[in-house]
């Protein structure tokens, strides 16, 4: 079945500063990710991004909408959330901080699945040790014996990541969530961690949804990309449509300091994302659009629009490609696309 | 010689108890000023070892061998008050991880100061602080951000300060490892932008250690590929992108995909194996336990760095082989 699995269904969340004041830091979000998905959430520091993946594991609790796995709402009991992370697994981004530096390679593969008393009821039969060593051989850690006893410091980053990876696979998920899997690591070792993820992907139907601000992992692994942007998916679709013909000038900006597209002027957007606790009116992200700034869309006449008029929030579809922004709407209705790229 | 910078069978070797470690082999790089060359490769390569040697930064335990000849002298001989002269005013660095190179209770104007005061002790405040102002306007920030502690300040706007302070006492060459590697994409295209525009407007010499083969090749004159301690290739930067000759050079590049390229869509790119161990490099070339092109000669000698013509250099025996 290509069913729905995870979905998040119009989620916000929000924060209280020291100060006081009220930080959204998703703003109505929506998102799925499917059995046998691979789904990047791409976008700068601050966009909301790694909210979005914790919101969907249960670890935030939304102000408004919910997040649903398998068309049920998220309970948020001690219970519920124990059964939802077996089934949903987090794989974290710094390996080397993430593994516990005392316990062997088996002690960590192994703390999930104790956790949540597994081994004592395996469908299979299997004992710990063969669970354990099924799921590093997952993971690629080849023969897995060989490594049960060593501790994080005597192995490679690439394997360290591995490690990571079989404690999620141990406890048998059907969907992982992967916070930049690779920004830690060195140029080889990154293709073979994402090599590693389609084939979970493939082989086990696995349901994988990775952060990212990587536009080149997505265009590695990922069937579909939604970028963030302040809270708010800005753009989604398929990942040949979203890269390689851009609506929103935000992704289109982004795309354009990939180092290696050498056809687009980069176009450096000055500044960093705006504090959430300060979200700009209109669109939220015409301060710093280059559209408005260099008047295209003061002469298509939306500039009104882009500052005072809010963009609605953008639905989950799993087909389509959208775009929240007023001049790609403008021109989507009126005439042939422009700033895409080949 | 008008180079700015020229490295000479540059080697670094670490003394431990179980033998003799060499970190970076036979090394030559040359620099000049108003030139960007980047140095690359995989961690535990050599690349910030071999920059270490430049201001003679290399641990205690190193020997080193070879010339790293300054503006014509021997910073590896010179004497300690001419090497003092010659940290921040000569040559500086930009280190990675400017998060936690900064100290968390001075107000960073001061820490831009610091080498300012140390270096012309006569320098009144007045005239530092107009300094700090000017260096921070450099890099893109207001002047008023001298006042702000680290915490108030964003990862972008940490690593300008460490730009700033870099620039603080007018150096002619600017050591800069992975500078951007923490940083996000669109703060990485500012700082990048910064650096090569302080380049040409101020006719510094920079190197840029980075793994990211696609952010040399976008702001470098020349790379400089290191595998195992020593180079592997070199070159103009587009061309060792997007040509390279050493299957190594080819792998690092590979690991970078273009947006768009249809061969990289469902086909990320990785190179198995781990790199070697400088305590116990395999016989002949470093890279023949993992490379997909090796044949029986690749592991009877250490191959030479041979040059292919318009500035290009690779250490392969298998380069220009059918």
């Amino acid at each position: 079945m290509t069913g729905r699995l995870l979905e998040a269904r119009n989620v916000s969340v929000e924060f209280v500063t020291r100060s006081g004041h009220v930080a959204r830091a998703l703003d109505g979000v929506n998102l799925q990710v499917g059995a046998g998905e691979v789904v990047a959430l791409v976008g700068e520091s601050g966009s909301g991004k790694t909210t979005v993946a914790r919101t969907m594991l249960g670890l935030e609790r939304p102000v408004a909408g919910e997040v649903a796995f398998d068309g049920e709402p998220l309970g948020y009991s001690g219970r519920r959330l124990r059964e939802l992370r077996r089934r949903v697994q987090m794989v974290l981004q710094d390996p080397a901080g993430a593994l516990n530096p005392r316990q062997t390679v088996y002690e960590s593969v192994a703390e999930g699945m104790r956790l949540h008393g597994l081994a004592a009821k395996d469908p299979a039969g299997r004992t710990e040790t063969e669970m354990v060593a099924a799921a590093m051989a997952s993971a690629g850690l080849r023969p897995p014996e060989r490594l049960f006893l060593r501790y994080p410091h005597e192995l490679s980053g690439g394997q360290r990541q591995r490690v990571l990876i079989a404690g999620a696979l141990a406890l048998g998920p059907e969907l992982l969530i992967a916070d930049e899997p690779v920004s830690s690591l060195d140029a080889s070792i990154r293709g073979e961690i994402l090599a590693l993820l389609l084939k979970l992907r493939d082989e086990l139907g696995l349901g994988v949804l990775v952060v990212t601000h990587d536009l080149g992992l997505a265009w590695n692994i990922a069937d579909r990309i939604a970028v963030m942007y302040l809270g708010r998916v800005v753009e989604a679709g398929p990942t040949e449509e979203v890269l390689q013909a851009p609506q929103h000038p935000y992704t289109q900006a982004l795309l354009s300091v990939v180092p290696e597209i050498e056809e687009l002027r980069p176009v450096v957007l000055t500044g960093e994302i705006p504090d959430p606790t300060r979200i700009p009116g209109g669109c939220r992200f015409h301060p710093r659009c280059p559209a408005v700034a260099d008047g295209s869309a003061a002469a298509d006449g939306v500039e009104r629009s882009c500052r005072t008029q809010p963009l609605e929030v953008l639905p989950a579809d799993p087909q389509g490609h959208h775009t929240a922004c007023h001049l790609a709407a403008l021109r989507s209705s009126t005439g042939p696309r422009t700033g895409s790229i080949v | 010689m008008s180079d700015l910078l020229r490295m000479r069978d540059v080697s670094l070797t670490y003394r431990s108890e179980g033998g003799d470690v060499p970190a970076v082999r036979n090394v030559d790089l040359d620099l000049d000023r108003g030139e960007i060359v980047g140095i690359a490769g995989e961690s535990g390569c050599g690349k910030s070892t071999l920059a270490s040697t430049i201001l003679r930064l290399q641990p205690p335990t190193a020997r080193v061998t070879g010339e790293v000849l300054f503006e014509g002298q021997d910073v590896l001989t010179m004497s300690w008050g001419h090497l003092r002269a010659l940290r921040w005013a000569g040559a500086s660095m930009v280190f990675q991880g400017a998060l936690h190179s900064l100290n968390p209770v001075q107000r960073v104007g001061d820490q831009i100061a610091e080498p300012i005061h140390l270096h012309d002790p006569e320098t009144s405040d007045k005239q530092a602080h107009l300094r700090v102002g000017e260096l921070l306007e450099q890099v893109g920030l207001p002047a008023a951000r001298a006042r702000a502690y680290p915490h108030q300040l964003s990862g972008g706007q940490k690593q300008r300060i460490m730009i700033a302070m870099a620039l603080a006492c007018r150096p002619r060459l600017i050591v800069a490892d992975e500078p951007t590697t923490a940083l996000d994409v669109m703060v990485q295209a500012q700082v990048l932008h910064v650096l090569s525009g302080l380049v040409h407007e101020l006719g510094v010499g920079m190197l840029m250690i980075s793994h990211d083969l696609s952010v040399l090749a976008d702001l470098c004159d020349r790379i400089v590929v290191m595998y195992g301690g020593r180079v592997v290739e070199q070159g103009p930067s587009k061309l060792v992108f997007g040509e390279a000759l050493h299957p190594y050079a080819e792998a690092l590049s590979a690991a970078f995909p273009r947006v768009g390229d249809p061969a990289a869509r469902y086909a990320p790119s990785g190179l198995p194996g781990d790199p070697p161990d400088p305590a116990a490099l395999p016989p002949g070339c470093s890279f023949a336990p993992r490379c997909p092109r090796v044949i029986d000669d690749c592991t009877r000698a250490v191959p030479e760095l041979r040059s292919f013509g318009g500035d290009r250099q690779a250490s392969c025996i298998r380069v220009g082989q059918p």
